[in-house]
């Protein structure tokens, strides 16, 4: 296993459609890896293809989803060769989700005991006590009171329910966590305290993470790499402080602006025009162009923007120039 | 792209003989909960004191469960207040109004909801939504109702309105639909707009053009606001000043910029540093320590609300409520901490 990432994503393409004649591309060629004990984060708006692109890397992605090109290595071996029982045998064991909306992840009629037995019982771990024993040892990790496995999930709060989640998500260790905006439906102090909690389950038990979020100031903060998702293309990837400091795609500069910063004058800020293209029906040149302030006519709007990269740090669009002193 | 507003807190108008846009004085209010013949009390917001200015936007903003959406609700009259009094421009709303005193309130106080999915009804269109306001709050004849509607289209950005009183809501984006929500709100031609979390389920490359449009409505329509949200920075940018609210009580009040850049209640501090804030980071102290829950609403302690989570609590928190301490130029905080 030396040698390849945890996880890498190589020129995947993604489309919706029962018909082969009629399949809506959804991710259109993205590469991304993730090595071990690192957080990189995806981040876009809603629609840009960056669920669809985590489901695809769990191996949970179903019809009429199709990946259509394209090779998913989890530890050098293709998700897409794998029969379904070996796909069930990585999730969760090797690979597990968070998702978003936690509250309707566990079953609301079963005690959160239940879930956890059934779940180890359905990899291997058949003796009742151990597996008791390691939910218990996961619930101290995530700070819940043991005694909240004997309730039932409609008895805790939307914090402890996805603090139960992320408790489940990890009993079996796996390798890898893909975390799809856990915190958004969560308060603001509730959301800190997770992600901090997150961030140390991670150095103890050295699992890699995909983090996906539209919230690019919490994602700065978290991850270690940060991919800039816009209609199914990855437009920018960086080291999130390279990202922060000096963004290079007028998108990623655009989500960054999307959030008023804290606590200076108030400065009038201006959203982002328009909406984003139809995936059916793309522009032929930079899907982005058409809501570009900066877009050079007969150029983004008629040819493909090619990738430049230098030092991890790679910008899919004409108007950037890497040798040149970072911007912003 | 970038201009400077208006110096936040003390709003243009807000100069003295002036009847604020909105008086909160003492508002409670309570709920019923549980067993038939064993009830708990819920106390979802105790004694709040609130006032909006004329052309003002104060920003409410307290986590899930702290009452800031009661408050709002119940300022609109969709609840009744248990006790304590409403002034919108000087006049008081009876605690149990009849129908006309409620549509004179309806017609000064009009409510943008949260969630612009649910709340247009999926089953009329557009001009439905924006035109009954009109023909049920301002008694517009049906002959000027089709102008006033296409106008208040235009006014939040729905160009070319013909075009959008005919669509359903589930033609439109998320942005479109919440800007129907505040076209419907403004069709009435309120006074006053209570805006309970307008952008939190909106994508975030949306938001700030929702929330700049209310900025500019609240100057080309002479509109007062609150605006109700978790979002610290979405309320700092919004707002002139921001009333912090915590289990049914307010603890800070103050010009936003105070607020955010000295926080000073011990709960408004720990909101700030849970905030994500790419600006300060980078080596940021991974000390944060939330300690605890709100507290049970059934059960509310006799002192400070949020004694039981404060790293700086005294006994003299637990026995009663503090009073309100000035600590600044119009900003004042509800802690035993500044002075008496």
């Amino acid at each position: 296993m030396s040698g390849s990432p945890l996880l890498a994503l190589e020129d995947v393409h993604i489309g919706y459609g029962w018909d082969a004649r009629s399949v809506t591309p959804v991710v259109r060629g993205v590469d991304l890896t993730v090595a071990a004990g690192e957080v990189v984060g995806v981040a876009g708006e809603s629609g840009c293809g960056k669920t669809t692109l985590a489901m695809a890397a769990a191996g949970l992605l179903d019809p009429p989803g199709r990946v259509t090109a394209g090779r998913i290595l989890f530890e050098g071996a293709d998700l897409r060769a794998m029969s379904p029982e070996q796909l069930r045998r990585l999730r969760l064991a090797e690979i597990s989700m968070v998702f978003q909306a936690s509250m309707n992840v566990l079953n609301p009629v079963t005690r959160v005991r239940k879930q956890f037995l059934d779940a180890m019982a359905a990899h291997g771990v058949r003796n009742e006590d151990e597996a008791i024993a390691r939910a218990r040892e996961m619930f101290d990790r995530v700070r819940l009171p043991q005694r909240f496995l004997d309730a039932f999930p409609h008895q805790l709060s939307g914090g402890m329910r996805q603090r139960a989640v992320i408790a489940l998500c990890l009993v079996l260790r796996p390798k890898l966590v893909l975390l799809d905006e856990p915190t958004t439906a969560l308060d603001v102090v509730v959301q800190r305290s997770i992600m901090q909690m997150l961030s140390e389950l991670r150095s103890e038990l050295g699992f890699g993470v995909v983090f996906i979020t539209h919230d690019l100031s919490l994602l700065v903060e978290v991850a270690d790499r940060i991919a800039i998702m816009y209609a199914g293309q990855v437009v920018e990837e960086a080291p999130a402080k390279h990202l922060y400091g000096a963004a290079g795609h007028p998108y990623t500069r655009a989500l960054m602006s999307a959030f008023p910063p804290l606590g200076v004058a108030r400065v009038r800020m201006e959203g982002l025009p328009g909406q984003p293209p139809d995936l059916r029906r793309l522009p032929p040149g930079c899907a982005f162009a058409p809501r570009c302030l900066q877009a050079v006519e007969g150029t983004c709007d008629a040819v493909a923007p090619p990738a430049s990269s230098s030092e991890g740090h790679r910008v899919v669009c004409h108007l950037y120039e890497p040798k040149e002193a970072p911007v912003g | 792209m970038v201009s400077t507003l208006g110096a936040p807190g003390v709003p243009a108008e807000a100069e003295a003989g002036q009847v604020p846009a909105l008086e909160v004085v003492g508002l409670t209010k309570t709920y019923s909960v549980g067993k038939v013949g064993k009830p708990k009390i819920v106390r979802a917001l105790t004694d709040v004191d609130l006032c909006v200015a004329r052309k003002e936007i104060v920003g409410l903003v307290g986590e899930s469960g702290s009452g800031k959406s009661t408050f709002a609700r119940t300022v609109a009259l969709l609840e009744q207040p248990t006790s304590g009094t409403v002034k919108v421009e000087g006049v008081a709303v009876p605690s149990r109004p009849g129908s006309a005193d409620l549509r004179a309130h309806r017609r000064r106080v009009q409510m943008i909801f949260q969630d612009p999915y649910t709340s247009l009804d999926p089953l009329h269109k557009i001009r439905y939504a924006v035109g009954r306001p009109l023909e049920s709050l301002a008694g517009l004849p049906r002959a000027l109702r089709r102008g006033r509607m296409e106008q208040v289209l235009g006014q939040v950005g729905l160009v070319p309105p013909a075009d959008f009183l005919n669509r359903y809501p589930y033609q439109l984006s998320g942005g479109q639909r919440q800007r129907v929500g505040i076209a419907r709100a403004l069709a009435a031609e309120p006074t006053l707009l209570l805006a309970d979390e307008p952008t939190s389920m909106l994508d975030v490359s949306i938001r700030l053009n929702i929330m700049n449009l209310l900025l500019d409505l609240r100057e080309s329509q002479s509109l007062s606001m609150l605006f109700v949200t978790h979002d610290l920075a979405g309320a700092s940018y919004m707002s002139d000043r921001m009333a912090i609210m915590y289990a049914g009580h307010l603890v800070e009040l103050g010009p936003s910029a105070e607020v955010m850049g000295q926080p000073r209640h011990p709960y408004t501090q720990l909101l700030r540093q849970a905030a994500p804030d790419p600006a300060s980071q980078f080596g940021r102290d991974t000390t944060f320590e939330a300690r605890g829950d709100p507290p049970d609403l059934t059960d509310l302690p006799p002192g400070c609300p949020f004694a039981a989570r404060c790293p700086h609590v005294r006994e003299d928190c637990r026995t009663g409520l503090p009073t309100w301490r000035q600590v600044a130029g119009g900003h004042q905080v509800r802690c035993v901490l500044y002075g008496t």
